[in-house]
């Protein structure tokens, strides 16, 4: 009986040697799963998992994120930050790691990646334009000033990627669009567009990286720009949505960014009123509204498009509503927590993840049942961000 | 919840500050003609009144403002920014808003007292939460 039980004990100790001894090897893990939550108050990032709705790892000294957003390298290793005090970060997923940091305005309102992933763009308020650079190396590619009227410049807002490594953006104090081409960025080609409506706030480009849209917030409207055919100018649509009645006080600026097109419609946040407004993208009329519990802050669809999810400014920042795109209608009000500032959808939308600044938590709930899956722990966390976007034109 | 290194880091700078008062004190008797009776006004809110002002300056103000209130779409809110203007138009833009701007009024939220000590503590330096 002696010997069968030695080959016995071999027998499991080669298998098992791995376990005991520790591999030389590193565990393998890939990143389409992962994203970041940012800590605004911290100058922290959160990495994350999706697949397992846990927390990877934090990566600290970012500075200032109090307005921060991400957007991410094509092989989604690299999370690049933009900070609110111009810090530019490059956070290296797999390693958890800050792999490069500079600072390179006095206050910045976000960025963008260009189509071929070897730019990244940040628009400043201060000093107000956009700025080019590396995404290897973080090195200053292009410098383009937005210089208005006699020398001023202006904040710049909403940008966003256009195929070609084309960035477009909005002149929040000039009331123009911007459309920078840096295939060479040693010599920038600009092209502008004027008197695009009051005071624009921020921007998005449809899926297609064909149509851009600027909110206004001076008034009722949104500019609409077809850029595949630019020579015929920016468009109004929506105008006139408030009917000349007073807007409501705003008491947060909502955000475009993170579109909400599907099924044929366009779903907006109505600037100073309780309203998501409905347009068709053929032909850009409005098509209806749907009444809501505040301010819309963010109207985003389920990647599928078969729900609109929208949260709200102070003081209905606790809510979260559901709109079903099939009738229209509001199918769900969720309560997350205190102040909830942004959501994401996982890659194919089965579920959302909530942040709940004043809670300091991270919901998550299945978008088909409503059920809530986790919560995790993040100190006042904002914006989420999935590296699903690498691959999405205008995130 | 659960920071607690952070927080003392920022408590202190909150002390730091406050020792500092005098002179801020002084540049508002100059502008107001009052800073026993602003003193007094700051001392008589409860503190956990105080607080949840301090995070709605620093969370909600701070979405155009900026966290740090260096400024964002809404401009910078240091005493450097404010401190050539007369308070009582510092807090009737809080209480009104501006006609025009962004900047929304929030007398829904506020009394017209706790205002005025939001205006006093941008002055001096606006304090950090301590949550």
């Amino acid at each position: 009986m002696k010997p069968p039980k030695a080959g016995l004990f071999w027998g499991w100790l080669f298998v098992l040697w791995p376990l005991l001894v520790g591999s030389a090897e590193p565990t393998l893990r890939a990143t389409g799963d992962l994203g970041v939550i940012v800590e605004r108050g911290a100058g922290r990032v959160v990495i994350v998992n999706t697949s397992s709705n846990s927390v990877v790892q934090r990566v600290e000294g970012l500075g200032d994120l109090s307005h921060a957003s991400v957007v991410f390298s094509r092989d989604q290793r690299y999370a690049y930050v933009f900070g609110r005090d111009g810090g530019l970060s490059k956070i290296d997923l797999l390693r958890g790691v800050l792999d490069k940091r500079i600072v390179q305005g006095g206050n910045s309102i976000g960025g963008a990646i260009s189509q071929n992933g070897k730019l990244v763009a940040v628009a400043n308020y201060e000093p107000g334009g956009l700025k080019v650079f590396s995404a290897d190396t973080l090195e200053l590619v292009a410098d383009i000033p937005a210089t208005y009227g006699d020398g001023k410049l202006s904040k710049v807002v909403g940008i966003a990627d256009l195929p070609g490594d084309r960035f477009i953006y909005s002149l929040f104090d000039a009331d123009q669009i911007w459309v920078a081409d840096v295939r060479d960025p040693k010599a920038p080609k600009v092209e502008k567009f004027s008197n695009i409506g009051k005071s624009p706030y921020d921007g998005l480009v449809t899926p297609s990286g064909r149509y851009y849209l600027a909110g206004l917030f001076g008034e009722d409207g949104i500019a609409l720009l077809d850029t595949w055919q630019p020579q015929q100018g920016v468009q109004r649509i929506l105008a006139n949505y408030g009917q000349g009645e007073e807007k409501l006080p705003v008491y947060k600026m909502p955000h475009l960014r993170g579109w909400a097109v599907a099924g044929g419609k366009v779903y907006l946040p109505a600037i100073g009123r309780h309203e998501v407004l409905v347009a068709d993208t053929l032909g850009w009329k409005e098509t209806g509204r749907i009444a809501v519990r505040g301010q819309p802050v963010f109207v985003v669809a389920r990647p599928d498009g078969r729900q609109v999810w929208v949260n709200f400014a102070f003081p209905d920042n606790g809510f979260v509503q559901v709109i079903d795109t099939l009738t229209g209608q509001i199918v769900q009000t969720l309560e997350p927590g205190k102040a909830v500032l942004h959501l994401e959808f996982t890659p194919r939308g089965e579920a959302v993840w909530i942040s709940a600044r004043d809670d300091n938590k991270v919901v998550v709930y299945d978008t088909a049942s409503f059920a809530k899956l986790a919560e995790l722990s993040v100190e006042s966390p904002s914006g989420i961000f999935f590296t699903a976007r690498a691959h999405r034109i205008g995130f | 919840m659960g920071f607690p290194d952070k927080q003392r880091g920022r408590r202190s700078i909150f002390f730091g500050k406050a020792v500092g008062l005098g002179s801020a004190a002084l540049i508002l008797g100059g502008v107001n003609g009052g800073p026993l009776a602003l003193a007094e006004d700051a001392a008589s809110l409860a503190p956990e009144r105080a607080r949840e002002l301090v995070r709605m300056v620093r969370q909600d103000c701070g979405s155009c403002h900026g966290l740090t209130l260096r400024g964002g779409l809404g401009p910078a809110l240091l005493p450097e920014n404010l401190s050539a203007r007369p308070l009582p138009a510092l807090k009737y833009t809080i209480l009104f808003g501006r006609p025009g701007t962004a900047m929304p009024p929030w007398q829904p939220f506020m009394t017209e007292a706790e205002a005025e000590w939001i205006v006093v503590q941008l002055l001096r330096g606006f304090p950090e939460e301590s949550q």
